[in-house]
């Protein structure tokens, strides 16, 4: 108690921020261990990633190596094809394992597109207010208009197909959830009581925006991070599934599926592989981002 | 409420604007522009090519390109096919009917499901049914809609041939109602999985807010029976955001219809879509990016007055 009491009087506002910050990382970890399927969701995207990662060093075969002599093996049936083959003798775990570094970096490089520009939306109509907001937000709720595989279609098939094109259309035709709630934060963050002070000292607008508003606005883009890797996983196989995206001989788990549709009736399971694996990796990611916002919910901080 | 109407027209009116200008630049940005499928063709020469600039008035500034284009999008006039010359109107409004049929089906059947799963869940919190029901809802909204679909075909038509794979009708058996709900089956359910899962989760956490009210405590307290504070008390309540929910859902749902057709075969716009993008049909690309995109906009000013014939809070503010 005495202890206690000689802290605070020495340094009281450092003792109190520090505890409270230190006690809300703990907090926020804690409520995120108890949600189990969330850490279920974070183990098996940390075991995707390191996959897609060092897929050339896990691989058994070269994932574009025609093997003529074995076509159409079912998994298991031999064991140097553990997951077997594709019409024209191409090894399917390796395809699975490459196919995986192309959707996960289509993923991370649309999350981080729209992350970006919906981050700077948002904050540039929350921050400034009045015309530069409602210029924003009638091109936000303009874009929210059009269905996004629409939009996505058209752009793709005008640009050429690359990893990095693919994952650009992605995201810009995917921040707009993201700008309305950066605004929405900003909006309330701007009113409060540090930000004043932050002014009233003669901060400028740049140093507010980046310095004062934006780490207090990160939690909630944070989740919705989280969550922008799984629907932009799920896009990118739509349109390679539609032919629009990744080109074979590139492996993506979209166009596996779409070349596994010709031989459907008789070997399913080149189409049950890699829809799978999209299966479970926007799930992952999905029980991840629903975990993340569970733990950072403001609401629920007293708990 | 007619004033609040007229409000919300007025404000619909600046979006229809942004709409307009986003499809048309996106048309006129395209590589080749809108000529791309005469310019491809070798068999056309340039002089050709200069005409028919001439003729559609492609030879004039941007704006002027851009009023009159407009003008023809209000007057009815949206242009013709390049292959075929037909009316693009005509040729999008007849395929509006099979998608309208499929997103009708799939949205009535997932908003019963979903509401009923949503409710209960919310009235039985934290229970078993409302962990499976919620942990259920994760995993629909993971699947890709045509992975699903494929294996709703490989199951249902290619294994146990209950159903057909694929199209409307069988030939020779146009416009028999059994025939189509056949046909109609696979692609509802799996057009309804997705809608289902959202449908349930959002309304699980409206009627959650709207149960802790201090309204319903005072209900509950005069003795009131459960269905009656249920539906009398807290559904209405409850119920308005669902409202508004619908209207932003419909470009996810006419995104879900476009895969769910092409899967099916199914007749409707959204392989009218896939088929211009593939024939590089600009005038219907961009009729079809319009007429989706003007019927979200319609659709969310009906959606939000009924939400203000449910509350008069929001009329009269």
């Amino acid at each position: 108690m005495t202890s206690t009491q000689n802290i605070i009087a020495e340094a009281p506002e450092a003792a109190v921020v520090a505890a409270r910050h230190e006690s809300f990382v703990r907090l926020v970890l804690r409520r995120f261990l108890r949600h189990r399927l969330a850490v279920v969701g974070a183990v098996v995207v940390v075991l995707l990633c390191a996959s897609a990662l060092f897929a050339n060093a896990v691989a058994p075969h070269d994932p574009t190596f025609l093997d003529t002599k074995h076509r159409f093996l079912a998994p298991f049936q031999d064991m140097g094809f553990l997951l077997g083959t594709d019409e024209l003798g191409r090894d399917t775990l390796s395809r699975l394992l490459y196919g995986g570094r192309v959707s996960l970096a289509v993923g991370v490089v649309a999350m981080l597109t729209t992350v970006l520009s919906g981050l700077v939306v948002g904050l540039a109509a929350g921050y400034y207010g009045r015309w530069v907001d409602d210029l924003l937000m009638r091109f936000v709720d303009t874009m929210l208009c059009f269905p996004q595989v629409f939009l996505l279609l058209v752009v793709a098939a005008f640009v050429p197909p690359t990893l990095i094109s693919i994952s650009l259309i992605i995201g810009l035709t995917s921040w707009m959830e993201v700008a309305r709630i950066v605004r929405g934060e900003i909006l309330y963050l701007k009113e409060q009581d540090f930000v004043q002070a932050a002014r009233a000292l003669g901060a400028g607008g740049a140093r507010i925006m980046f310095k004062e508003l934006l780490p207090n606005a990160i939690a909630p883009v944070l989740v919705a991070a989280t969550l922008k890797v799984a629907t932009a996983v799920l896009m990118e196989s739509y349109i390679s599934y539609l032919g629009y995206g990744i080109q074979p001989p590139l492996a993506s788990w979209g166009n596996m599926l779409t070349n596994a549709q010709g031989y459907f009736d008789t070997v399913p399971y080149l189409a049950i592989l890699p829809g799978a694996m999209i299966t479970l990796t926007v799930m992952s990611f999905n029980f991840l981002g629903d975990g993340l916002r569970d733990a950072l919910d403001p609401r629920l901080r007293m708990d | 409420m007619l004033n609040y109407v007229l409000r919300r027209i007025l404000q619909a009116v600046p979006l229809m604007i942004g709409v307009s200008i986003i499809g048309f630049g996106l048309m006129h940005l395209a590589p080749g522009g809108p000529l791309a499928v005469y310019t491809l063709n070798p068999t056309i020469t340039a002089q050709d090519i200069e005409r028919i600039k001439v003729v559609f008035g492609l030879d004039q500034p941007v704006y002027v390109q851009y009023f009159k284009w407009a003008l023809g999008m209000f007057t009815g006039s949206w242009g013709y096919t390049f292959f075929g010359g037909r009316p693009v109107l005509v040729v999008i409004l007849e395929r509006v009917p099979a998608t309208l049929l499929l997103m009708g089906s799939a949205l009535s059947i997932a908003i019963v499901v979903g509401m009923f799963v949503g409710i209960l869940g919310a009235i039985r919190r934290y229970s078993v049914f409302d962990y499976l029901a919620t942990t259920g809802a994760m995993f629909a909204l993971s699947f890709p809609t045509f992975w699903f679909g494929l294996m709703a075909i490989y199951v249902f038509a290619l294994q146990l041939r209950w159903l057909p794979s694929g199209g409307m009708y069988e030939l020779g058996a146009e416009g028999e109602f059994f025939d189509l709900l056949r046909h109609l089956a696979l692609p509802t359910m799996v057009l309804a999985l997705v809608i289902v899962a959202t449908w349930s989760r959002y309304t699980r956490s409206s009627f959650l807010e709207v149960i802790h009210q201090d309204y319903i405590r005072t209900a509950r307290a005069k003795g009131l029976r459960a269905p009656a504070i249920l539906f009398r008390h807290a559904f209405p309540n409850a119920v308005k955001p669902l409202i508004a929910l619908l209207g932003v859902q419909l470009p996810f749902l006419f995104s879900g219809a476009l895969v769910t057709e092409t899967i099916f075969g199914w007749p409707g716009m959204g392989r009218l879509f896939v088929d211009a993008l593939t024939m590089k049909e600009y005038p219907v690309l961009m009729g079809m990016m319009m007429f989706t995109a003007f019927f979200v906009i319609f659709s969310n000013l009906i959606a939000d007055v009924a939400v203000a014939m449910i509350d008069p809070r929001i009329r009269l503010a």
